[in-house]
């Protein structure tokens, strides 16, 4: 393989054919390849209607809460003793994460599309609590796939879903995780093609998902470009996010990807460490293959076949991550370090006693890098971080990890 | 060589007046020794084209007891390679009869595509069918299985409309896949009514025998599908006798072969008008 080119124009991704240079594209099997087509033109034609994207944006401000907050973290800047740290708030969207941005646009689509049916995958629970939440407003019915490991794990998500009214259906072939949630998602899809809509929550599987969660989740991005030149005048010196699949990371990266003087830096979950062979780092600790539609790194054996990712957080305990991302890394416009179940635990308690927010286990493992890149980048730096999701939903699993009864 | 097995074989029936039965079976499962047996023993069982199933961690067209296949045979330690050696030893034992290797992408992926496709060809494989490979990804394997005349075997769906069946039909040999139902592999049973004019339009579009599967469970839904295509496959229903037969501790070959043996007979006469025992 030659060496993969330096774009000039980041936003020129994907090609027409789903492609970030090799990764992406449609591995799905014929019966669903009308139907990703339809998607593909049906996303086209919304995007580029103003129609939509001021419904869109009007359901943003008005039912999610947006913008969130650019907060400048004060005492964990003096924690650390480098640069500014500030927070995106995506944890103050409506239902706790950055989730509901995607879920909002697809559901509008499906509409749009005459869909009378929404199945989507869940991994902590936050997409499948946020597209539950969608399909309550607009009054359409929700089967949400969730690994029966997942559903036990995080059980107050699965009663949420219940409340409103989603139908959670647990899954037990494979690992019993995100990616048997994600095959079974596809398969029900296969067998309800005519009235099914496949809300996908992570910016993964086949095109037009990647760039289409990424174009929804990007508000994030826009946003924070916007508030950090408002608060400093000036553009960061790093943006960085957890990445699992990878919806919230593209999301703050994308609208900076242009700007060469920002560092793009993603933390993968490194589970039990990248040694143990149990984490869930698709590129540090992987290669690139084909698995849910398209060509991106992934976990497996010598064989090709698919290995069970390990981490602390259900919505990082994927075995790949979004074409875009796996893209980013080959052509070196981002970094991607990783964050150990320990070092998040550690991150999560130090977040909640020193600002006052309980942090997604999931962006616990950016925070938990925070002490390297503020201190790389230096005092007079500004550092931009995800805070993707609130640690509510944690708190049952940071406990047992500290060997408390609650 | 390899082409021409299956173009041979179809020639064949077509003379006989009858259409093909294939069966699918998973290579490794339950275990390597058990399926090679059961491949040996297929042809004289009935079988007119064989597909071989090589297993994958996240099958995601098919249903409950392929994914169970998969799982049994790769808690068995099958791998891909052991796959082709399988077939190297049947095709030592029988020069005629097709065998079409059935997966997904990422372990041939894994293997690379031009390397893959020339150890497949020299192990006597003839045909591929890669159900996440669709056409608009299928480019460089095309190119394998050309330099290896092996047959890239596509998938028609009833999703497919005539705009799409051109595309589908585009660069490929040997027959066309029909999968019966929109839907996972042994779950919805197929309809040999509601089939039959797909099956003639795919005909027309690629100008090559139509196989028909997904959801034929049954001697009496096989003679029925075999009435109006040009072969019929059947996958779910064996892999379920092989897991019943470990769950009954009975001999899984004689098992499995008795039934493949129900449904060849069951195709065979299914044209003569005569019910099938």
């Amino acid at each position: 393989m030659n060496a993969p080119a330096v774009p000039n124009d980041y936003s020129a991704y994907p090609d027409a054919r789903g492609r970030f240079g090799d990764y992406g594209g449609q591995y799905v099997p014929e019966t669903l390849m009308p139907l990703v087509h339809d998607l593909d033109a049906a996303y086209a034609a919304a995007k580029a209607d103003a129609g939509f994207q001021a419904e869109l944006a009007g359901y943003l401000t008005h039912y999610v809460g947006r913008p969130s907050p650019l907060y400048f973290a004060a005492r964990l800047t003096e924690h650390f003793g480098g640069a500014k740290v500030y927070l995106k708030r995506e944890e103050l969207n409506h239902t706790g994460s950055h989730k509901i941005n995607n879920c909002m646009g697809q559901i509008l689509l499906a509409m749009r599309m005459g869909k009378t049916r929404i199945i989507a995958e869940t991994g902590a629970g936050q997409h499948g609590v946020a597209t539950a939440t969608v399909c309550a407003r607009f009054g359409l019915p929700c089967v949400v796939y969730m690994g029966s490991v997942d559903v036990e794990r995080q059980k107050p998500n699965v009663f949420r879903m219940n409340l409103l009214g989603a139908e959670v259906r647990p899954v037990t072939s494979g690992s019993a995780t995100l990616k048997d949630a994600m095959n079974e998602a596809l398969r029900d899809w296969v067998t309800n093609v005519h009235d099914t809509y496949y809300l996908i929550g992570s910016a993964a599987g086949m095109h037009p998902y990647p760039v289409m969660v990424r174009d929804f989740q990007a508000i994030i991005g826009r946003e924070a470009r916007e508030q950090i030149l408002e608060a400093e005048g000036r553009l960061p010196d790093a943006v960085v996010a957890c990445v699992g699949g990878g919806s919230n990371a593209i999301g703050l990266f994308h609208p900076f990807l242009n700007d060469d003087g920002v560092k793009i830096i993603g933390v993968e979950a490194a589970g039990s460490g990248l040694e143990s062979g149990r984490h869930a780092a698709a590129i540090n600790g992987g290669r690139p293959g084909v698995l849910h539609g398209n060509m991106t790194y992934l976990l497996q054996n010598q064989e090709g076949q698919i290995e069970e990712a390990h981490s602390i957080s259900a919505g990082l305990d994927y075995p790949g991550i979004g074409p875009e991302h796996a893209w980013l890394h080959d052509v070196g416009r981002a970094t991607y370090l990783s964050a150990t179940d320990a070092e998040a635990l550690d991150a999560f308690m130090l977040l909640s006693k020193l600002e006052g927010i309980l942090p997604a286990i999931e962006s616990a493992h950016a925070l938990a890098r925070l002490p390297e890149i503020t201190r790389e980048v230096g005092k007079d730096g500004i550092v931009v971080l995800n805070l993707s999701g609130r640690g509510d939903k944690d708190v049952n699993t940071v406990a047992a990890h500290l060997g408390r009864v609650i | 060589m390899s082409k021409s097995r299956i173009e041979a074989r179809f020639a064949a029936l077509k003379a006989e007046g009858r259409a093909a039965f294939v069966p699918y079976v998973m290579a490794g499962d339950p275990d390597a020794a058990t399926a090679a047996a059961i491949l040996k023993g297929l042809p004289a069982a009935g079988a007119d084209l064989i597909e071989v199933g090589f297993p994958f961690s996240d099958p995601m067209a098919e249903g409950p007891p392929i994914q169970r296949a998969a799982q049994r045979a790769l808690a068995n330690g099958m791998t891909l390679k052991a796959t082709l050696e399988a077939i190297r030893a049947f095709r030592d034992g029988d020069a005629d009869t097709p065998v079409v290797l059935m997966g997904y992408t990422n372990p041939l992926v894994t293997w690379g595509l031009a390397a893959f496709a020339r150890d497949a060809g020299a192990a006597g494989v003839d045909g591929l069918i890669i159900v996440d490979t669709p056409p608009e990804e299928a480019g460089p394997l095309a190119d394998a299985c050309d330099a290896n005349d092996i047959s890239l075997i596509r998938l028609a769906t009833p999703t497919s409309d005539d705009a799409r069946l051109k595309v589908v039909v585009s660069r490929t040999s040997g027959f066309v896949y029909y999968v019966s139902v929109a839907g996972v592999t042994g779950v919805k049973e197929a309809d040999a009514v509601a089939v039959a004019p797909h099956v003639e339009r795919v005909r027309k579009a690629s100008g090559l025998p139509v196989a028909v599967g997904f959801g034929i469970k049954t001697p009496e839904r096989a003679a029925a599908i075999a009435r109006v295509a040009d072969a019929v496959v059947v996958g779910s229903a064996l892999v379920d006798e092989v897991a019943a037969a470990v769950e009954l501790n009975e001999d899984v070959t004689a098992r499995v072969l008795s039934k493949v043996e129900a449904l060849a007979k069951a195709v065979r006469v299914a044209r003569h008008g005569l019910a099938p025992v």
